[in-house]
């Protein structure tokens, strides 16, 4: 149509909060904290200093070996979150959706509880049963014979990171399964139903049939899970402290940049220094969801029902 | 239905093993509630045992109720979190209506633009907030968090009901503008009453991580004023870790609100996320 339409001012209205909130809150901090990254403090004032931070960041002895271990606790972290959430909430999501079960929506309800609990709670009751002075581990390993095996994990370097990665596992495994849930529903019964007709059933019916369709689903999660994990803090800030004890074994980037941030002990915090690390986080980040976006998502092969 | 060989010992193994995750999944809150009514002794002695009219004890309540602020810690979280709800729904409708009923110059882009927030956390700005929470008074006080977790709930909701509001018929909206109904009306009158089923799902997704939030009340408003439950839970458990009646009373009356909200709207919940999956 051409007719002439005067300004339609509704449309303003409409857009106007949500947009100012969101760039004055999230992206002008988001920029600016890019941007002071780019400076240091000095005896009068700030000074900008280009890529000095991050060469100090990298580079460093003082800086670098903390956050290369940071770095690499996290892809640890994010590691155990792909090899253990997500193959176990696919397998929930699996047996969920076997047609006919009983009392699936109480499973799901019941299995979803520890994804609504703060970190704070999660974090604090683990280190109570997995504390040696209560005794609720070792009395359980106890039980199936086992009990040489506790250690008071959360307090050992080499089992302390891995630990609380499963308390972690342990909190969100209810989100891929809620979602490949949803997915494995809405496969159309008539493609079961030609499967059947071929004689493919059972586990070689999932293999074949289903997962490949689910792939999509699959690649959503595991962007979810990526920036979740490498945004995290809460738990280990929690359970483990600032410090991410026993030393700096559990230390993940988020903590790493709250420390930077306030400072810890003897050391002062270091605004620039923080906008450093954020920033190098916020690359990282935006390269996962890049591979994701481009990489994996566009080859994905997408099926139309 | 469509199957046909569902073999018993098939059905027998599912349930197996969904009743061993559930098992491990409400374990730690089964333990914690339990013993958080057992006095100390105990829980020591026989931590799995439910607590009998020899072991029964409400200490680890009272020491909470006497030293802990959580009334006042309870009522700002709850302001926190339903004042940023309110604002995140109202303002995430505006949005999405706008985008998904008018066509307009840079409709698509200004999508995208708000839709970069789902995958970029708020977090990454925590230093440059500080500094403007710092510079305009806003410090410890809960119009910061309101704030914060506004702008954090806005790109989710904006996604979610923008895709919902699209399936709202056009043919009602446009009687509605033959009556002479303004935009306005339109979308308050009209749209809004249609698309409730979304904003209760968009409701639950964006409250459960405002209130379990530690990061930014920790550093916006760390102040005994402005506390928040989940931060000033977390201060009190550090501050009597070595008193477990007190700690696992404070876990279970932490865990009590969230899980009786949870189970009244777990079907808002999970059809949801099943609706959000989907597409």
């Amino acid at each position: 149509m051409a007719r002439q339409r005067p300004i339609r001012w509704h449309i303003a209205v409409f857009l106007a909060p949500a947009v100012l909130v969101y760039s004055a809150i999230m992206i002008l901090p988001l920029f600016s904290t890019l941007n002071l990254s780019l400076f240091t403090r000095t005896a009068d004032g700030t000074a900008f200093v280009g890529l000095d931070n991050f060469r100090t960041l990298f580079g460093d002895p003082r800086w670098s070996a903390a956050f290369w271990n940071a770095l690499g606790n996290n892809l640890w972290f994010f590691a155990v979150h792909m090899l253990v959430q997500n193959p176990i909430g696919i397998l929930l999501a699996a047996l969920l959706s076997s047609p006919r079960l009983r009392f699936s929506a109480f499973y799901r309800t019941a299995i979803f509880i520890p994804t609504i609990l703060s970190f704070v709670v999660v974090g604090f009751i683990w280190k109570l049963i997995l504390s040696p002075l209560w005794g609720i581990a070792p009395g359980m390993l106890d039980m199936v014979g086992l009990k040489g095996l506790f250690a008071p994990w959360l307090g050992k370097e080499e089992y302390a990171l891995t630990t609380l990665a499963l308390i972690s596992v342990w909190q969100f495994v209810g989100i891929p399964m809620m979602l490949i849930y949803a997915a494995l529903l809405s496969i159309p019964d008539d493609i079961i139903e030609a499967a059947e007709m071929d004689g493919i059933t059972g586990w070689s019916q999932f293999w074949r049939i289903k997962l490949p369709l689910i792939l999509p689903a699959i690649g959503i999660i595991s962007i979810l899970t990526f920036v979740g994990n490498f945004n995290a803090f809460d738990l280990i800030y929690v359970s483990q402290g600032a410090l991410a004890g026993p030393n700096f074994a559990t230390d993940i980037l988020g903590t790493f940049l709250y420390r930077t941030f306030f400072g810890f002990q003897l050391q002062l915090g270091d605004p620039h220094m923080g906008a450093t690390i954020a920033t190098a986080m916020f690359g990282i980040i935006l390269v996962g969801v890049c591979i994701y976006l481009f990489g994996i998502q566009t080859r994905l092969r997408r099926y139309q029902f | 239905m469509s199957q046909t060989r569902q073999s018993p010992a098939r059905t027998l193994a599912a349930h197996a093993v969904l009743i061993l995750w559930v098992l491990i999944a409400l374990f730690p809150v089964f333990v914690t509630v339990v013993n958080s009514f057992k006095s100390k002794k105990a829980i020591f002695t026989a931590p799995l045992a439910l607590p009998g009219p020899d072991t029964f004890d409400l200490v680890g309540y009272r020491t909470v109720a006497q030293q802990g602020d959580f009334l006042a810690y309870f009522q700002n979280s709850l302001v926190v979190t339903c004042l940023s709800l309110f604002l995140v729904l109202l303002f995430g409708a505006m949005a999405a209506f706008a985008l998904s009923e008018y066509r307009f110059r840079g409709n698509t882009l200004m999508g995208l633009y708000l839709a970069l927030g789902i995958m970029i956390p708020i977090r990454l700005g925590t230093v440059a907030i500080l500094q403007m929470m710092v510079a305009t008074g806003l410090v410890n006080t809960l119009t910061a968090l309101v704030l914060v977790y506004t702008a954090q709930g806005l790109p989710l909701a904006v996604f979610i009901l923008s895709e919902f509001m699209r399936s709202v018929s056009d043919d009602l909206k446009n009687a509605g503008r033959i009556d002479g109904l303004s935009e306005y009306r339109i979308f308050f009158r009209l749209v809004l009453p249609l698309v409730r089923p979304a904003m209760a799902t968009v409701a639950v997704f964006t409250m459960i991580p405002i209130w379990n939030d530690l990061w930014f009340p920790l550093i916006l408003a760390p102040s005994e004023s402005a506390k928040t439950i989940t931060l000033g839970s977390q201060v009190f458990l550090g501050q009597f870790v070595s008193n477990w009646n007190a700690v696992l009373a404070a876990l279970s009356l932490a865990i009590l609100p969230v899980l009786v909200l949870y189970l009244i709207f777990s079907r808002q919940l999970i059809r949801g996320i099943t609706a959000g999956a989907v597409k």
